[in-house]
C-alpha cells in the first residue's frame, strides 16, 4: 500500500560548510536542525519526534549520544528512533518518520545528520574498524587489514570480470558528478573532469583510482517530516514519500553474490509500495561513495539489466539535460559533500530540491515530480544496509 | 622467529580457540552445519542456516579460487585483499601472499598458507597453486 499523502517532507537544509573546524558536532546538529525547521516555517518547540544515527554525538558516545544531542537541541519528545545503518540511515529514517506519524506517535519529525571527520582528522577506517573489535567476525577479518576502498574495489573487480565493465565506464560516474558540481558554489570539487583525468589518477585500491572515490567532508543536513494536518498549515511545497524499502545484506556464512547488494530487495519493495517503475523516475539520488557504488546500485534498483551498468552510465547518461537519468545533481559525494562519511542525508536533500524545482537552474529536471533516493550504508562488498525511498510532489 | 607480516593479531575467543590452535599447526578448519550439511565461514557455534548449535569442526582441504581481489599500496608496500571461494563452498575474506599481485586473476586456483601476526598467532592467507 502506498505511503502517498500519509506525511510530507516540508523542511530540508544542507549545511554549507565542508570544513567545520571550530564548530562542535552538537552545534552542527543544531545548525542543520534550525535550517530545516526555518525552511518548513516551524520552530524547535514544534518537534515531537527525533530521528538520528547511532553516531549522532560521535562514536565515542554510543548509547547515550542521542540523549546528549536531544538535550543540546532542547527537544521535548514523544518519539525517538536511532535506527543505525551507516550512511543509509537517514533515507530509512524518513520511512520510519512516516510510519511514526501514521501511528500517531509524533506529528513533527526532525531528522539530523552531521559529522566532522576533516576537523577531527579521522579516516573512514577509524570509523569502520575501530569499533568492530568485539564483533564475532573481527578475529577472522581484522588481521588482513582490508580498507574500505578494498571492499568496493573487489566489487568493481568482479563486475569487470563478469561483465567486461571498464575503468572508462566507471569514470563516467565521476565525470557526470563533476558536470553537476561546477554549478554548486558549496561543492568541495568544482572543476569539470574528463574520463582521461579519472583513469589517469593514482590507484587507490585496484581497480579504483583516486577520482573513483568520494571526498571526505564535514557538514551535515536535516529534514522535517510532518503530519498532513501540520503540512496544510504551512506554505510549503508538498513532497510525500510514496514507497520505501530497506534490506541488510550480509555474508550469509560465505555464500553470497558480491554484485547483488541489499538494493535488489530494498528497491523492489520501494517500487512495489509506490506503484511505479524505474522508468517512471525523473531524478535519482544514488549514494556515490565510489563510482562502482552508483553503477551497481543502478543495476540492482532495476534502472538497467544486471551487467549493463557500465553501458548505462557511459556517455553522459547521468548528466542532467544530457542523459536519460539525471543522478546526484548537486555533485554528490564524489564532488560536493560527504559529511561524516555518510551520504544518505545529502541524497535526500537534493531529491527534495529537485521535486521543489529548487535545484540549480543548470541541473534542474523540468517539471520534476517523481524522484528516488537510495543509499548503501556500510561496505558494498561486505555487510551493509540498503535504503530506498521514492518521493512525489503533489 | 618469522618476521610478522600482519600487525593485528586475532582476539581468540572461547568458541573459536580450536580454529586458532589448528592454524598454529598449519591446518585450516571449517565449521559445518549438521542440519544443512554446508560448511560456513566465519566460524561460530550457531549455524547461520538453521539457528541451531548443531555444528562441527572439520579439516578443510585448503584449496580454492580467487573470487575477487583488490591491491592497495600503503606505506611503500603492496597489499592484496581477496575473497577466496574454498573448495568446500564458502567465500572467505583473506589476503594473498608470495605472488606477483600484477598477475592475480579472478578464478585463479590458490592454496592456504599460514602467516604470523604480531603476537605469533598464525592466520590463514592464500597463494597461487603451482602449475602442474
Amino acid at each position: 500500500m502506498s505511503l502517498k499523502n500519509k506525511a510530507y517532507i516540508v523542511g530540508a537544509y544542507e549545511h554549507p560548510t565542508r570544513d567545520a573546524a571550530g564548530i562542535p558536532l552538537a552545534r552542527l546538529h543544531a545548525e542543520v536542525a534550525a535550517g530545516a525547521l526555518a525552511d518548513a516555517g516551524l520552530t524547535i518547540a514544534d518537534v515531537d519526534g527525533y530521528f538520528c544515527g547511532g553516531d549522532v554525538a560521535g562514536w565515542e558516545a554510543p548509547g547515550v549520544g542521542p540523549f546528549s544531542i536531544i538535550e543540546y537541541l532542547g527537544l521535548n519528545l514523544r518519539h525517538l528512533d536511532t535506527t543505525e545503518s551507516w550512511g543509509s540511515s537517514y533515507i530509512n529514517h524518513v520511512a520510519h518518520a512516516v510510519q511514526a506519524i501514521e501511528a500517531g506517535k509524533c506529528r513533527v519529525a526532525l531528522i539530523t545528520q552531521a559529522g566532522r571527520p576533516r576537523a577531527d582528522r579521522k579516516t573512514p577506517e577509524s570509523d569502520h574498524q575501530g569499533q568492530r573489535q568485539t564483533a564475532f567476525e573481527a578475529p577472522f577479518e581484522l588481521p588482513y587489514n582490508a580498507v574500505v576502498t578494498n571492499m568496493y574495489g573487489m566489487v568493481a573487480q568482479r563486475h569487470m570480470y563478469e561483465h567486461g565493465t571498464t575503468s572508462e565506464q566507471l569514470a563516467w560516474v565521476k565525470v557526470a558528478a563533476s558536470h553537476h558540481a561546477q554549478h554548486n558554489p558549496n561543492a568541495k570539487l568544482r572543476d569539470v573532469v574528463t574520463v582521461e583525468d579519472v583513469v589517469n589518477s593514482p590507484s587507490v585500491s585496484s581497480p579504483l583510482r583516486r577520482l573513483d572515490c568520494c571526498i571526505i567532508s564535514d557538514g551535515g543536513g536535516a529534514l522535517v517530516v510532518v503530519h498532513p494536518d501540520v503540512a496544510k498549515s504551512l506554505d510549503r511545497p508538498l513532497i510525500t514519500p510514496t514507497g520505501a524499502g530497506f534490506n541488510v545484506k550480509h555474508l550469509n556464512g560465505g555464500y553470497f553474490d558480491i554484485l547483488a547488494s541489499g538494493g535488489v530487495k530494498s528497491g523492489a519493495e520501494a517500487f512495489a509500495e509506490a506503484g511505479v517503475t524505474p522508468q517512471d523516475i525523473q531524478y535519482a539520488s544514488i549514494y556515490d561513495s565510489f563510482t562502482i557504488t552508483v553503477l551497481v546500485q543502478l543495476e540492482n534498483l532495476g534502472f538497467c539489466e544486471p551487467g549493463q551498468g557500465g553501458r548505462f552510465v557511459a556517455d553522459g547518461n547521468l548528466i542532467s539535460g544530457v542523459g536519460r537519468l539525471p543522478v546526484n545533481t548537486d555533485g554528490g559525494g564524489l564532488c560536493s559533500n560527504h559529511p561524516g562519511n555518510r551520504g544518505g542525508m545529502t541524497k535526500m536533500i537534493e531529491a527534495v530540491r529537485q521535486l521543489r524545482g529548487e535545484a540549480h537552474p543548470a541541473v534542474q529536471v523540468p517539471d520534476c515530480h517523481l524522484a528516488l533516493a537510495h543509499g548503501t550504508g556500510g561496505q558494498l562488498g561486505g555487510r551493509h544496509g540498503s535504503a530506498t525511498l521514492i518521493m512525489e510532489r503533489v | 622467529m618469522t618476521e610478522s607480516k600482519l600487525p593485528t593479531s586475532p582476539v581468540v575467543t572461547e568458541d573459536t580457540a580450536y580454529f586458532w590452535q589448528a592454524a598454529n599447526e598449519g591446518r585450516l578448519l571449517l565449521k559445518h552445519c549438521l542440519g544443512s550439511g554446508q560448511a560456513f565461514y566465519p566460524p561460530r557455534e550457531i549455524s547461520p542456516f538453521t539457528g541451531l548449535a548443531k555444528t562441527e569442526w572439520r579439516d578443510a582441504c585448503g584449496r580454492g579460487t580467487v573470487y575477487s581481489f583488490s591491491v592497495t599500496q600503503r606505506h611503500g608496500s603492496e597489499h592484496c585483499i581477496a575473497y577466496v571461494q574454498l573448495v568446500e563452498g564458502p567465500i572467505v575474506l583473506s589476503a594473498l601472499t608470495d605472488c606477483d599481485f600484477d598477475k592475480v586473476q579472478i578464478g585463479q586456483p590458490v592454496r592456504v598458507v599460514f602467516v604470523a601476526t604480531a603476537n605469533g598467532q598464525l592466520v590463514p592467507m592464500f597463494t597461487p597453486q603451482k602449475a602442474k
